[in-house]
């Protein structure tokens, strides 16, 4: 396994602000990505994200090294990264100005 | 390295020795059907294209359905039409034998309808299937293999185990010679750069064009990508943004220089790996990349989705122990064994490696077995 492996969570790199849970995670109990020990805030299942520290609203939201969205709400250590708090920033058509029908 | 593959006039090496009977359009599915059900042996498929169809979009349908014809598992073609076709059945036999493929054609109103036809058509696919049983294998080299790389009902262990054990065994394929497709392309926004800067300043901009397509069709419609990809069940999974799942995505090309970027259902013209111009939709990939020439597809899942292609076996790498226990018939590998501290990611990748080989020789895996014939053309334009 990569750098920052522990039973209960995965960093996949050092950068990053969030880690994976690798079981589900309970409430209260604590998990380690190398030297960054975090308290779980609510229950998270496998496979999804936590943070690893507090990131500010706006802040990029990153795994594997890279940015994989944008916090829409500062998110506390140990929450839930997930789609209530996190946005992407591409493929946004959503935002996209009328005008963007041209490009069809 | 080698494997005993069927090699084909045009030069071509088939690693399966099919006979595939096609509708040139919706309207000689029926015939088809019934072609394939007095001759188990023979490979049908079906389709709602064809007709009343223009421009680009016409276009692409008829290079789907000739590359598909001509992929190398192929030994030869049956193509049935009805004979009032935008997709006249002639022409599109013209163009598949012009790729040096064994064809023949029939259509339903010069037969004088549906039985004649049918009769006809088990005649001919009679003589076609007597034929290829005289093809032999005999050894090919590496460089005459195309493996597809697909990745369906993704999870967030997919770019943690399948993916990246993937990506080893593409890196050992392009090291061997062969060629590589990552496709997908709504699957590699947010992580084109990654794969720009391993390529020549014009391949990069290729790539960034495309992508940029994508995200213009996006806009045009108005919508956030993520409302339909990731999906209901990826995001379920832990997937929370279109980047987080290309960031996962683009582990299965492993980390060869990228060598060229091609249309869909366009066959490469240069060896290593290659980029695909196909949507997330799996099937749609999957035909994508068979006509394009791939002869084999490793396809990773978290969720488990169970396609398989009607022509090349397709290796399905579970990415999570849960789901290769549940659903063990459709699953070839468990690449889950990487978090569960069993297996190293590159011993994962070198199974899958071994599994191209054994599947290039003849070995059969889940959805080959369970004769999946999933065929779907992506469209790219209203039908008139």
């Amino acid at each position: 396994m990569r750098e920052g492996t522990t039973p209960d969570i995965l960093r996949l790199a050092e950068v990053d602000n969030v880690a994976v849970a690798l079981r589900s995670l309970e409430r209260g109990e604590t998990v380690a990505a190398g030297a960054t020990r975090v308290v779980v805030a609510v229950p998270i299942a496998v496979g999804h994200k936590l943070a690893l520290r507090e990131i500010p609203r706006g802040e990029a939201i990153l795994k594997y090294g890279q940015v994989m969205g944008r916090a829409t709400e500062t998110i506390a250590a140990g929450e839930h990264v997930h789609v209530h708090n996190v946005e992407g920033l591409r493929g946004r058509g959503d935002l996209a100005p009328a005008s963007a029908e041209k490009a069809r | 390295m080698t494997f005993e593959g069927y090699h084909r006039p045009n030069g071509t090496v088939g690693i399966r020795n099919h006979v595939l009977v096609l509708p040139s359009v919706m309207c000689a599915n029926h015939v088809v059907d019934r072609i394939g059900r007095a001759l188990p042996d023979v490979i049908t498929v079906q389709h709602p294209t064809g007709c009343s169809q223009i421009g680009a979009d016409f276009e692409q349908t008829k290079r789907t359905m000739a590359g598909f014809a001509s992929n190398p598992n192929v030994a030869s073609v049956l193509v049935v039409g009805l004979g009032c076709e935008t997709n006249e059945s002639k022409a599109l036999a013209e163009e598949i034998a012009a790729q040096g493929q064994r064809v023949e054609v029939i259509g339903i109103q010069e037969s004088d309808g549906t039985n004649n036809t049918i009769a006809r058509g088990i005649e001919i696919a009679r003589e076609l299937l007597q034929e290829a049983e005289r093809h032999e294998r005999r050894t090919a080299g590496f460089e005459n293999l195309i493996v597809g790389t697909e990745c369906g009902g993704s999870d967030t262990f997919s770019g943690i185990t399948a993916n990246p054990a993937l990506g080893h065994a593409s890196d050992r394929i392009v090291a061997e010679g062969g060629t590589v497709i990552l496709a997908e392309l709504p699957e590699l926004v947010g992580a084109e750069h990654l794969l720009a800067e391993r390529a020549t300043p014009e391949v990069s901009a290729q790539l960034y064009e495309l992508i940029a397509r994508v995200e213009q069709r996006a806009a045009a419609m108005h919508v956030d990508i993520r409302y339909g990809n990731p999906t209901q069940g990826n995001i379920a999974g832990g997937l929370s943004t279109l980047e987080e799942k290309s960031l996962g995505c683009i582990h299965k090309g492993g980390s060869s220089k990228l060598r060229q970027v091609v249309e869909y259902a366009v066959r490469p013209s240069e060896r290593g790996l290659v980029v695909m111009d196909t949507p997330g939709q799996d099937i749609e990939q999957l035909t994508g990349m068979v006509a394009g020439g791939a002869q084999v597809v490793v396809f990773t899942t978290g969720r488990g989705t169970p396609t398989g292609s009607p022509i090349a076996p397709v290796i399905k790498v579970a990415t999570n122990s849960a789901i290769f226990g549940r659903m063990r018939e459709n699953m070839d590998i468990n690449a889950g064994t990487i978090v569960d501290g069993v297996r190293s990611l590159e011993a994962v990748g070198d199974e899958i490696f071994d599994w191209i080989v054994a599947a290039a020789n003849g070995r059969k895996p889940a959805a080959e077995e369970l004769e999946f014939r999933d065929f779907a053309i992506n469209r790219i334009g209203p039908s008139f």
